[in-house]
């Protein structure tokens, strides 16, 4: 059984400590992760504005690159659902039908990191402990596109010392959407805005989800905000979270469950 | 002349001027997050609610694979029914016709009830270019129409007013146009309602003329189907001597049993209820009874271009519930108005493009109005993708024959792209990226990005990428 981390370009570059989260928990789990290094980015800013071409050779680099493998993890549910979503459309528009096989062909084994955890391992608890105030925010992708359902919510459950709370209004779009927020900035923000303000709401230390560009999103309004108001709420993939044991312990600077308060 | 959307500025523009606007906000998010909740009691009542959905899905796209022989089947009922029939290719079309058929019963003052079509057309500003006078008689068409305001929602067009604003409306307007505001109106529903009654009425009485938009044309009996909240419409379509019903090729049901599927969606996933207070139905002329001459006007206006479009034309499915723009996220930011067009919401984003092709700045921003979130995915009740059709609209203005092309982001992606799919490259930027954290200015970021960090600290750059942390410790084991 061979498996890659897919960790994502994202991740890559501004949220390295999740893709280290990633391979710690893997480990601990027994499951050897590869890294394979000529991986790029899944497209999916190119696929969302509109550009196929684009997506069709990242699609074509995705195969070249993870085809040998039994098993491909990704820590992102919207990166980890373009091989699905949007390969396929994009190989056909681009005329290659090749292209079209082989991503049919690969889709099954890619999976979001929380339903490799799930369904192919079948864990639960991941023997993680996390003595914080936790809220999560279901990313759109992970509510609607490819329904993670209450997969997150089970993994988050089983944590140790964790204090779990709902977020209110969950399902409401934290305004993020890529090109949407560059392209249309003021409503964005307006969304963001209001994410941001349920999260705050919940007196969380912490908000948990699985893409880290909406973390990144929502944890640019709560930095803003929090230096205002004194107390910012950090962000963290979901992964962060799991990957911790009682041996780490608390995470340093953020307020233990029992004290964190409204 | 009325107010129109035309030479309206592009979605990012007008998107942004409505956020600011607090009182807009404030009503818009009330009334859609009222409406939502009553929709999602009444549509739990329904076990076989996602079986509706399917069946309403399916029939329509059964009517728009055979629009053309419905179509005659519609033509050939009326006309044995007693009406008569015209086809109109576009807006010009259709305004030259009605405003002949007006013409020809020389009367001035007509009376409209609700009819989303003939805003898109612009009839208002054709008719009273020939001296005609048309009156909205739909309550939140006509709270629009006083205020020469736009309409903000295909259900309840006057969605973005609050009652203050109504009432302020009604004094300062109605007695320019009939019938005023009685003494001493307050804000209070019933006496607004009231007051819209008395004002109405008297156009009912006076008029011979009606114009009429449909909700549903029963092709196996050229029935005509009218579906609202207050009983306007039904005076209208009952009391005048002439009827004018102006519809799109699309509105085609093929039969009553049919049509039965979609009056059990439609009013509780637009307005909550269990049945339209007012169902409305008439086929051709019937002596003695109601109007005497009756015209069916059917409109094209762009509806075969997005019948050619194989992804888009699932939007043709529509029956202008509301829904898609009740739950959009967008949408209670903005308004109706940002998206320019009588059909605004989700469902706007992806029809205007598609009915009048994406060729100029703004029909071509629509596609992007979105954060393509999903939610109205979910409420739909003839089940538009609309992030499929998003996406698809996005690569027609993007890659496609669009006329309006975006060469700078093209250009820009480009070259990200040409990094990110050759891996020395992209090595080598990500290793850039991380030593480049200082440079980057702390609180904007550069070009288009700059609006991003408006509301936002931009994200701190790590030192050190994973990939350099995978090699460096050789996947963490070093
Ligand atoms: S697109 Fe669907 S949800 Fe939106 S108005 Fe039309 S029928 Fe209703």
């Amino acid at each position: 059984m061979r498996t890659a981390l897919f960790v994502t370009c994202l991740n890559d570059t501004l949220f390295p400590r999740s893709g280290r989260a990633t391979v710690t928990l893997l480990r601990r789990l027994g499951v050897q992760v590869d890294f394979p290094p000529a991986q790029s980015c899944c497209g999916q800013m190119h696929w969302n504005t509109g550009y196929r071409a684009g997506t069709a050779r990242l699609a074509r680099h995705f195969v070249d690159v993870f085809g040998g493998y039994d098993a491909v993890v990704v820590p992102s549910a919207s990166c980890g659902g373009m091989p699905a979503e949007a390969y396929a459309v994009a190989a056909e528009s681009a005329g290659d039908p090749g292209l079209v096989r082989a991503v049919h062909e690969i889709v099954p084994r890619v999976h979001e990191l929380t339903t490799y955890l799930t369904d192919v391992l079948g864990v639960e608890d991941v023997g993680a402990w996390f003595p914080h105030r936790v809220t999560y925010h279901p990313t759109c992708h992970s509510l609607r596109a490819a329904p993670l359902g209450e997969r997150p919510y089970r993994l988050l459950r089983a944590v140790g010392g964790i204090d779990l709370v709902e977020l209110p209004a969950q399902e409401e779009c934290c305004g993020f959407g890529g090109t949407f927020s560059v392209k249309n900035p003021a409503v964005s923000g307006a969304m963001n805005a209001d994410k941001a303000r349920h999260v705050r709401a919940t007196g969380a230390s912490v908000l948990a989800a699985v893409d880290n560009s909406c973390l990144m999103n929502i944890g640019g309004r709560l930095a803003k905000d929090g230096a205002e108001a004194g107390r910012v709420v950090r962000t963290m993939h979901l992964v962060e979270i799991l990957a911790r044991t009682p041996e780490d312990g608390p995470v340093p600077g953020l307020p233990l469950a029992a004290e964190a308060t409204r | 002349m009325s107010r129109t959307f035309v030479g309206w500025p592009a979605f990012p523009e007008a998107a942004a001027a409505a956020t600011h606007d607090e009182r807009l906000r404030a009503n818009v998010t009330r009334a859609t997050h009222t409406i939502r909740g009553k929709r999602a009691r009444l549509v739990a009542e329904r076990p076989d609610w996602e079986d509706l959905r399917d069946s309403a899905a399916a029939l329509k796209d059964d009517v728009l694979a055979h629009l053309d022989s419905y179509l005659l089947q519609v033509e050939e009922q009326v006309t044995a029914a007693g009406g008569t029939v015209h086809w109109a290719r576009d807006a010009a079309e259709a305004n030259a016709l009605v405003t002949a058929l007006v013409q020809a019963t020389g009367e001035q003052e007509i009376v409209k009830v609700k009819s989303m079509l003939t805003e898109e057309i612009g009839l208002d500003n054709a008719l009273e270019a020939a001296g005609i006078s048309a009156r909205e008689t739909d309550l939140a068409a006509a709270i629009v129409q006083l205020g020469d305001d736009l309409p903000s929602h295909v259900v309840v067009p006057a969605l973005h007013r609050n009652r203050a604003e109504i009432r302020e409306i009604f004094v300062r307007e109605m007695g320019r146009h009939g019938r005023p505001a009685p003494d001493g109106l307050t804000d209070d529903p019933p006496q607004l309602a009231e007051a819209a009654r008395l004002h109405l009425r008297e156009k009912f009485l006076k008029a011979r003329v009606a114009v009429s938009g449909a909700n549903f044309l029963v092709a196996e009996t050229g029935t005509v189907v009218v579906v609202e909240s207050e009983g306007n419409g039904r005076m209208c379509l009952t009391l005048a001597d002439t009827l004018i019903s102006v519809v799109g090729i699309e509105k085609v049901v093929p039969t009553w049993r049919d049509l039965e599927v979609f009056l059990q969606l439609l009013a509780r996933n637009a307005t909550g209820e269990r049945m339209s207070p007012y169902t409305t139905t008439f086929s051709g002329v019937t002596p003695g009874d109601g109007p005497q001459t009756f015209h069916l006007v059917l409109v094209d206006n762009g509806r075969t271009r997005a019948l050619a479009d194989e992804v888009g034309r699932q939007a043709l499915r529509c029956i202008r519930c509301g829904a898609c723009m009740n739950i959009c996220p967008v949408y209670e930011r903005t308004g109706g108005h940002a998206y320019g067009s009588v059909y605004p919401g989700p469902i706007g984003a992806i029809l205007n493009p598609l009915l009048k092709g994406p060729d100029d700045p703004q029909t071509a921003s629509l596609p992007y109005a979105s954060s393509l979130c999903g939610a109205c995915n979910e409420v739909c009740p003839v089940r538009i993708r609309f992030t499929d059709v998003l996406l698809e609209l996005r690569h027609q203005v993007a890659e496609g024959d669009a006329a309006v092309k975006h060469p700078a982001e093209k250009a820009a992606l480009r070259a990200i792209g040409a990094v990110m799919e050759h891996p020395a490259a992209w090595n080598a930027a990500v290793r850039a990226a991380g030593t480049a954290g200082p440079l980057v200015p702390k609180n904007r970021l550069p070009g288009p990005l700059g609006g991003w960090t408006d509301s936002r600290s931009v994200p701190e750059i790590p030192k050190e990428s994973f990939r350099s942390w995978w090699k460096r410790t050789d996947g963490g084991t070093r």
